[in-house]
């Protein structure tokens, strides 16, 4: 945090957590909060530009074992991003894989300051912890894997939710942790024996199906004011024809009450969740259906997971998903079974205009985007790396702020865009709020982070600020997408991070936890049955375990009650 | 005396952590459970390193921390190409912190895989590695394969906590449900313990993995009748085992990594696995040897982007193993100083490499005295992590463990802070210079 006073001056501001839709304002800075009025401050002349709070990514995986098994086995990805050590700055690596340093700088210079890394392995916490300490500038939380959980599946088979409830506070505190991550559900668990599961499916040895998971989850999400509802890859990802499983997943959970004015479900990189067809031969598009879906419902929001061309390394706890994509390019692959929790699997892949499928996908994220009527429930995401590295975020906003570049990119594509996907028939542009609500505003209020100072302007509000080097009346898609790539400035908690597109400064981020705070006989219930867990199945203790204080330096609590 | 439970072993990579020992007067008195004989050994202390040391006309003589430290730095400081080398015995904060200071004066930072498990790496850089914790092989596996791996002797506890002997979910019977096949060159005490050991030819284990691909892959007939030295009949018996198994883990070591075509072999062995994969679920893993090599691998991937042999001296990482490699770079006689932390390269490098690392100025950091303290030319004892000071490692499965501190020192540093109170001095004498 920046000692001293900040003035940042006649910037046309967009925060539309505050129903600022781009007014000429000052925004005052004192000791990394906004306040309401400055005495002495450095002044930054934001004349004629778009100010917005810092960005807020929903889900992107940006550090642990899986990130790190991708940068790993792909020099090739590395030696794409090398840059030289500067006097502020240390030494980058990779494209969709970037090193630890390169991902805190990238994502601040597009103007980012908190990223959610979307899977955490339990038993593999600390690595997650451990490369978030390296990721310089931005705040970070991450989210615990919950769903192929043994204990999970136990008690959700059970019946037993109180007991399911203080299992799910006791791992997010275990894992300093900040939410529950579904991916998959009961598929990784199917997979450790080489299978999968359907949403409806039994999942073997455990006798419970994935909607019977999902909906246990929910319902012990909200017996305590978790700050963000679940957080969902639905089963059978990637899979022609999976729109309806998406839609059935946001119907089990229509009957649970939140426990904060939120969503109870939020479902991520649904662009890999709104396949019509029955092979890749007929696949098509259904982002109609989905979008339709979420327009007439209220209680899921989703991410998009859009599409950038070119190569990427995909990566998820959906080991069997990504055994399939291996099977289908025949190139690298691997693969990490973690015992009694979850699984994780990566391999490269290369998105081709060429090719009919990686078109139509190449829609589908863009058309949930504009399908979606209200901005308020749908947040912007490449699901990095997996559809796309976070780099090319610039490259979609300036998509859905122009039809023309739309239009023009479509003529580069395979021509079955025109047929099976619906992209080239919708018109609507986004304007400049409706960005700042799906990067930061819908982001920060989905997360529950709006609360504790992040994606808005208001007084108290943390003083992380982009400016972008473009004004409000720009139409021009490479101009807007080369001012989203490099800020003009990006202030964290009222320091400088970025300025004209160079990192200035790297503090280190914070990361944020919640504590779920859950009854202490239940707990001790619980406990009788992990301790048995501990003795017999895993392959380290019960007291090793949880994630010590060491790996959050800089700790942010969110403490969750127990509903009563 | 008090007792100390779920204690974390720093020797091996099998990093078990529920020992139990007992400590009096500040030393650990007893073990009363969990650790293997090695393990034993370390946990209750032997002969080690008294004091700081720089040599002087041809002897070690006894100096002050601050004096090594200050020698260090500026052995490091004059060095136009110095090598970083050794990190798999440590925590990865001083492997962090090493590397940082590699960046900064633009060393080569390389570990022991380089070595060792080093091909490893590369054939998962070319093909991908299936593989999982070692949780699951205790809970699921009912055929264990340990190809060029001695673990009864060298990693003496892995068959009892994570494989063969282990209890789990579905092999509560332990042994009884399950069956071990050992591939090695010679018998050993691991390959008494199996249910059937194919002895093969010394450096040939190539040809075995792809007999073995051949027949998983249906294609027996293009097998001859004898490869490698190995029958085809105990080939197909053992290709049976692989296609019955519901579960099934090759663990591999160096016997295979090192051996004829090296890194050749791993990508084979995970062709193999690929293989078995098609009947049912299989994974294959390396029998990492230091507690935390896999640690270091670790941190210099997420740091560098590359996991071992970076050479920083261009200010961005350059990874171009058979250039950057530590034993390569001495070959070439490339390097003008070494600082050797956490390792032997004295007792583990080839003989050409160590003659120019014996010629070169070298800083060891250790616990221990080893062969490398014969040629080093400042020597700086370490507080022994996991005993003396606490820090993250990671299992041979990835799995990252926090070692305890269990004694206290008021002597002993911890190598974190050598290597940062090096980086000081390093940064002092450039400011000296630059004034």
């Amino acid at each position: 945090m920046a000692d001293g006073e900040l003035l940042i001056r006649n910037g046309v501001v967009y925060d539309p957590i505050n129903g600022v839709k781009g007014e000429k304002k000052d925004i005052c800075i004192r000791d990394g909060k906004i306040v309401e009025s400055v005495t002495n401050p450095k002044v930054i002349d934001a004349e004629g530009r778009v100010v917005m709070p810092g960005g807020v990514d929903i889900h992107s995986h940006i550090a642990g074992g899986k990130v790190n098994s991708g940068r790993l086995m792909r020099p090739e990805d590395g030696r794409k991003g090398l840059e030289a050590k500067t006097s502020v700055c240390r030494l980058q690596s990779g494209y969709s894989v970037p090193n630890t340093f390169a991902t805190g700088y990238r994502y601040a210079k597009m103007g980012y300051t908190f990223v959610m890394e979307a899977a955490m392995p339990p038993l593999a916490a600390r690595h997650t912890h451990e490369e978030m300490i390296d990721i310089p500038i931005l705040d970070n939380a991450a989210l615990p894997l919950i769903d192929n959980n043994w204990m999970t599946m136990e008690y959700v088979k059970s019946g037993d939710m109180d007991l399911l409830a203080a299992y799910v506070a006791w791992i997010i505190k275990a894992t300093k942790g900040f939410g529950v991550k579904i991916v998959n559900p009961g598929g990784t668990e199917a997979w450790a024996w080489g299978k999968n599961c359907d949403l409806n499916d039994s999942v073997p040895y455990f006798d419970v199906t994935p909607a019977e998971i999902i909906k246990g989850l929910a319902e012990a999400n909200e017996k305590f004011e978790m700050p963000h509802s679940i957080h969902v890859h639905t089963n059978m990802l990637g899979h022609p024809g999976n729109f309806e499983v998406t839609k059935d997943t946001y119907d089990l959970v229509k009957g649970v009450k939140p426990s904060k004015d939120r969503q109870v479900m939020h479902t991520t990189h649904t662009q890999f969740h709104s396949y019509g067809g029955t092979n890749w031969g007929d696949f098509e598009s259904k982002a109609d259906a989905i979008a339709g879906y979420i327009n007439q419902n209220d209680h899921a929001t989703i991410d998009i997971g859009s599409i950038i061309l070119g190569d990427t390394t995909t990566m998820t706890a959906d080991g069997p998903m990504e055994y399939s994509l291996y099977q289908i390019t025949g190139r690298k692959w691997t693969n990490l079974d973690v015992e009694l929790e979850t699984g994780s699997g990566i391999t490269p892949f290369l998105y081709s205009g060429k090719s009919p499928v990686n078109t139509i996908q190449w829609a589908i994220g863009q058309e949930l985007a504009l399908l979606v009527k209200d901005p308020w429930k749908i947040a912007l995401t490449t699901d990095h790396p997996n559809a796309g590295p976070f780099i090319g975020y610039p490259i979609i906003i300036s998509m859905l702020m122009s039809k023309k570049r739309r239009d023009e990119s479509a003529e580069d594509m395979h021509k079955v865009i025109f047929d099976r996907a619906e992209l080239p028939s919708i018109d609507r542009e986004y304007d400049l709020n409706e960005i700042a609500i799906i990067t930061r505003g819908m982001t920060a209020k989905a997360l529950g982070l709006h609360e504790h100072g992040k994606g808005h302007l208001g007084v108290g509000a943390d003083a992380d600020v982009a400016i972008y080097d473009m004004s409000p009346e720009e139409r021009d898609a490479g101009k807007i997408q080369k001012a989203f790539l490099n800020t003009k400035y990006t202030i964290k908690a009222g320091e400088i991070v970025v300025k004209d597109g160079e990192v200035v400064a790297t503090p280190p981020g914070r990361t944020i936890f919640v504590t779920p705070e859950c009854d202490q006989k239940l707990t001790d219930e619980m406990l009788v049955t992990l301790k048995d867990k501990f003795d017999k199945y895993y392959s380290v203790t019960f007291n090793n375990y949880p994630v010590q204080d060491a790996y959050l330096p800089n700790p942010y609590e969110i403490k969750a009650p127990m509903r009563g | 005396m008090v007792e100390i439970t779920d204690v974390v072993c720093s020797l091996c990579g099998c990093v078990c952590d529920d020992i139990v020992l007992e400590v009096e007067n500040n030393q650990v008195t007893k073990i009363k459970r969990g650790a293997c004989s090695v393990g034993k050994s370390k946990l209750l202390g032997h002969e080690r390193i008294k004091s700081p040391m720089i040599r002087e006309n041809g002897e070690l003589k006894e100096c002050s921390y601050d004096e090594a430290i200050k020698k260090a730095a500026e052995i490091l400081y004059k060095s136009r190409r110095p090598l970083l080398y050794g990190w798999s015995s440590t925590v990865c904060e001083a492997d962090s912190a090493g590397i940082e200071l590699a960046e900064d004066i633009g060393g080569v930072v390389d570990n022991t895989a380089t070595v060792c498990h080093g091909p490893s790496v590369l054939a998962i850089q070319d093909v991908g590695i299936p593989s999982c914790t070692l949780g699951e092989i205790k809970n699921r596996a009912d055929l264990i394969i340990y190809w060029g791996a001695n673990p009864a002797q060298a990693h003496a506890n892995h068959m009892k906590r994570y494989s063969y002997v282990s209890k789990g979910y579905w092999t509560a019977e332990g042994k009884k449900g399950k069956k071990l096949v050992v591939v090695d060159v010679r018998k050993t005490m691991t390959s008494k313990m199996a249910d059937v050991f194919i002895q093969v030819e010394q450096g040939k284990d190539y040809q075995v993995f792809s007999a073995l691909r051949a027949i998983l892959r249906g294609h027996e007939d293009v097998v001859p009748d004898k490869v490698a030295g190995v029958p085809k009949a105990q080939l197909l018996e053992v290709a049976n085992m692989v296609k019955e198994a519901k579960f099934g883990i090759t663990f591999f070591g160096m016997g295979v990594t090192q051996a004829g075509a090296r890194h050749n072999n791993i990508v084979n062995a995970i062709q193999f696995t690929r293989a078995a994969h098609l009947h049912g679920k299989w994974s294959i893993m390396p029998m990492r040897g230091h507690y935390n090599v896999t640690g270091f691998n670790q941190v210099c991937t997420w740091q560098t982007g590359f996991p071992f042999s970076v050479d920083l001296s261009r200010g961005y990482a350059w990874y171009n193993p058979g250039e950057t490699s530590s034993t390569d770079l001495l070959y070439r006689e490339d390097c003008d100083a070494a600082l050797i932390i956490a390792s032997d390269p004295g007792a583990h490098f080839p003989g050409a490499a160590l003659r120019h690392l014996a010629k070169i100025p070298v800083i060891q950091i250790d616990p221990y005295a080893n062969p490398t303290t014969e040629f080093a030319d400042v020597v700086i004892p370490a507080a022994i992590s996991g005993i003396e000071c606490e820090g993250g490692v990671y299992r041979m499965d990835n799995i990252p463990i926090r070692l305890r501190k269990i004694l206290d020192t008021d002597y002993y540093v911890p190598d974190e802070e050598i290597v940062e109170r090096i980086h000081a001095e390093v940064r002092a004498l450039r400011e000296k210079e630059g004034e």
